[in-house]
């Protein structure tokens, strides 16, 4: 199960006034069970990116696979596509429709032609997945707070069982306890269903948190992908690109310079505050 | 000189069933006193339906409290007579910028306000020039709106809302949807206003990193104002801003940590530059 | 990307007309549609059409824009000129069954394609100088006198211009929530119109709520700058006449009286 770009670009409004480079020769795999951060400032090609991945855009040039078939032959089902490749997008609450909360997550599963008892059945699941408690699935939607619409939404996808989920910020507008509970979610929805996740976030410390390898674009090009100690430790090309590392990169950088002998490359707040313990001890220092 | 001021003040939600009776009632606030200087930056921290945002339509008296009194300027907003002139002296910036912009063009957004007002037309150009100075969009004044970045509609809006000559300015959480570079943009342009212009800044956020530079922070929870005092203060308290559904900024929780760690570092620290100058002071 | 696609067909470039007062050019527009239909004959149509090309020349828009409205009356000149030409009576040239061309129905059909085509350029002119704003500015200032009969003028030009400035962003949205329920395997395309209707279901109910929250939205906005009707307001750019106004009308008045005289005279 892999996504697959090969020397893939997409321009919007080509040979018009408004034509405009999104992305040029992007190659990319997106494996099985893998936690993906994508990072690019506003503009950058990241919607345009991850609408490739499950063939809502056609590329203008350059190909696309799902498990080595070209999404763009004649007799693939880009249908059956998305429901393999789940893609939430930003404020995906703003897709809710139905009346209740349990209808709304059957959507999906009712296009792929399950009959009612099936969808239901993967709907509960999902919810309960996404973290809805049961009490809410009669309630109509729009009755929600913020942070439970984001998960319903996002339960909608997923109860389509897709192999990859792909997650455009999904924490936006959300309060700090709000974004740690969903964030955690959807790690623990990583692990348990196996699933990849490509998380589109502007959070350096969140990327930093959670994902085992990132994506940086930078006008529509890849810039790194990497696992994000290595990638955060170029602070600076990332800077140039509007973009910043998470605050302990800068915090471990400073203290290097200062002579203390820290990993550089920390980039959560336990692995800094371990790195200085353990630094500070090696200077001599009993605490 | 004091230029809001809220006493015991209480607001009720209500919602109705289909029959037009009161099915129940919530508490958004509750006996908040509040007491701000003319110039001062005051943030007011909470996390989602903590009763921030109800706060602070009672101060453009888009709401009027249900209990106690609240003042702009030494007028009581529950005064109906004096409405245009609280709305005039106390101006709101709100979370979405796209469904705050009326004009078609930037310049003619940021003179809704004076027109409103009843500004004779020669004013009004001197206010919308002043204003688009102010917050560093000139440059764009005959864009559409709809071409702006989300920091640049905010800060037309902000411009909007400066051309009425406000003594303080409420952002309702002004940052909220935007990226990390539109947010610095709108920060930057709103410490410059209070600096500049001397103009009072209400800044409410769920971003801690946003209100270090403020004089005064208030944390609210449930609709009670939890805890108040310098940024320092309150961020010395980490245990109970995350009780609250806050977090406080990274720099904070690393000294925090290194404290419960063993090291002895000072409290409240809050920029990069004094967690490192405390480390290599112990090395 | 829909962004991108500017209301109404405003035309930017500088020239008199560009310049002219909305309320000069509504009326000057309106009395060529007049001077139109006062007009019956070749000669009437020849003063018509140099008037017409003085306008094209004088407003510096290419005149390839002016004819691409024609594109949407196409049809409609079609049937106009189809029955026209067959079922005017008159001197027969030409007859096959019971179609007739006569001389009267060509005449006829060329008359009545002229005033059509020159009704859309003219009013092409107006549309292509005139940014929607002004135009809704033109439209209020003309209407005001309604306003004595109750009719709300403000408000109603108010409701056009929040229109402009919405549809934009409504396009978009209904753009990004049609995408996300294609992602979520809605189909907007196949089946009859029937599953077709119900299809766009779950595209409508979010985009209405979406339009209601943004309306309540922006009501407390526009409260919170101290909107409180037309009543006492100011205007940023309020619209005055200036000597080119007066020349226009001047020019346009002359023109509609040649026209009243080729039609007094019978010429």
């Amino acid at each position: 199960m892999s996504i697959k770009l090969k020397n893939v670009s997409y321009i919007y409004s080509p040979g018009t006034a408004y034509e405009m480079h999104a992305l040029e020769n992007i190659h990319l795999t997106i494996p099985d069970n893998q936690f993906i951060g994508m990072i690019g400032h506003t503009g950058s090609g990241k919607s345009t990116l991850i609408q490739l991945f499950n063939g809502l855009l056609k590329p203008t040039g350059g190909e696309v696979f799902y498990n080595g078939e070209n999404i763009w032959s004649e007799k693939f089902s880009r249908k059956n596509l998305r429901s393999q490749v789940g893609l939430a997008f930003q404020y995906p609450e703003y897709q809710l429709f139905e009346t209740n909360v349990l209808e709304d997550v059957c959507f999906g599963p009712k296009n792929q032609g399950l009959d009612p008892e099936a969808a239901k059945e993967r709907a509960k699941k999902a919810l309960e997945q996404a973290g809805v408690p049961q009490e809410l699935f009669d309630k109509s939607p729009f009755e929600l707070s913020g942070g439970q619409k984001k998960r319903v939404a996002i339960a909608g996808v997923l109860a389509m069982n897709p192999r990859i989920l792909i997650l455009d910020e999904p924490t936006a507008g959300l309060d700090p306890r709000g974004r740690d509970e969903l964030l955690e979610q959807i790690a623990a929805l990583h692990k348990t269903r196996g699933i990849s996740v490509v998380l589109v976030s502007h959070s350096m410390e969140d990327i930093a948190r959670y994902v085992q390898r990132m994506i940086v674009l930078n006008k529509g090009r890849i810039a790194f992908d990497g696992a994000p100690r290595q990638v955060f430790s170029h602070c600076q090309e990332l800077e140039s690109m509007g973009l910043a590392a998470p605050q302990m990169t800068y915090v471990m950088q400073d203290l290097k310079r200062r002579g203390l002998s820290v990993d550089v490359e920390a980039i959560t707040v336990e692995e800094a505050r371990d790195s200085i313990l353990s630094a500070l001890k090696g200077a001599g220092h009993d605490s | 000189m004091e230029i809001v001021r809220a006493s015991n003040l209480g607001y009720d939600y209500c919602r109705y069933d289909e029959n037009g009776q009161q099915r129940e009632v919530t508490r958004a606030i509750d006996d908040v006193n509040l007491d701000v200087q003319e110039g001062q930056f005051v943030a007011i921290l909470g996390h989602n339906g903590s009763g921030k945002s109800t706060l602070a339509k009672h101060i453009n008296a888009l709401l009027l409290p249900t209990e106690g009194t609240l003042w702009v300027d030494h007028m009581d907003t529950s005064t109906e007579e004096e409405l245009w002139k609280i709305r005039q002296r106390a101006g709101m910036v709100f979370q979405n910028p796209d469904n705050q912009i009326i004009g078609t063009v930037v310049e003619e957004d940021v003179g809704f306000g004076p027109e409103n007002m009843g500004v004779p037309t020669g004013d009004i150009w001197k206010r919308v020039e002043d204003s688009l100075q102010a917050v560093g969009m000139t440059a764009y004044r005959n864009h559409s709106p709809n071409k702006l970045s989300g920091g640049q509609k905010q800060r037309v809006a902000i411009a909007g809302v400066m051309a009425m000559r406000p003594r303080c300015i409420v952002l309702d959480e002004p940052t909220a949807m935007l990226d990390p570079n539109g947010r610095r943009e709108v920060l930057e342009a709103v410490r410059e206003l209070n600096h500049q212009e001397n103009v009072t800044v209400i800044l409410i956020t769920h971003y801690m990193e946003e209100v270090i530079a403020a004089d005064r922070v208030y944390v609210m929870d449930r609709g009670r104002i939890v805890m108040q005092g310098a940024p320092r203060e309150i961020f010395a308290q980490v245990e109970q801003l995350k009780s609250y559904g806050l977090d406080v900024p990274q720099v904070t929780l690393l000294a925090y940590e290194l404290r419960k760690a063993g090291l002895s570092m000072p409290e409240g620290i809050l920029r990069r530059e004094e967690l490192v100058d405390a480390l290599c002071q112990l090395s | 990307m829909i962004r991108d696609i500017t209301l109404g067909q405003y035309y930017p470039a500088k020239s008199v007309l560009h310049r002219l007062d909305p309320r000069t050019k509504f009326v000057g527009t309106l009395m060529f549609v007049i001077s139109l239909f006062l007009f019956h004959t070749f000669l009437g149509y020849g003063v018509a059409t140099f008037f017409l090309a003085a306008m094209i020349v004088l407003s510096k828009v290419p005149a390839s824009f002016m004819f691409r409205g024609l594109k949407t009356i196409f049809v409609i000149l079609l049937i106009t000129v189809g029955f026209n030409v067959f079922l005017t009576p008159g001197h027969i040239l030409w007859q096959w069954g019971f179609l007739k061309i006569t001389y009267e129905g060509l005449a006829q059909a060329a008359k009545m394609s002229i005033r059509l085509v020159y009704l859309v350029v003219g009013s092409s002119i107006m549309t292509l100088t005139t940014t929607p704003n002004q135009l809704t500015d033109g439209l209020e200032r003309l209407l005001s006198p309604l306003r004595r009969m109750g009719v709300p003028v403000h408000e109603i030009a108010m409701m056009m211009s929040i229109a402009l400035r919405f549809i934009p962003i409504l396009m978009e949205e209904t753009d990004k929530i049609m995408k996300a329920q294609i992602a979520r395997g809605a189909d907007f395309e196949t089946g009859n119109i029937f599953q077709k209707a119900k299809g766009l279901v779950p595209l409508l109910v979010p985009l209405f709520v979406s339009a209601f929250r943004r309306a309540d939205d922006l009501a407390m906005a526009m409260e919170a700058r101290c909107y409180h009707g037309g009543e006492g307001r100011t205007q940023m750019k309020p619209l005055c006449y200036k000597g080119r106004d007066y020349a226009a009308y001047g020019i346009a008045l002359i023109y509609l009286a040649v026209s009243v005289l080729f039609r007094v005279r019978g010429i």
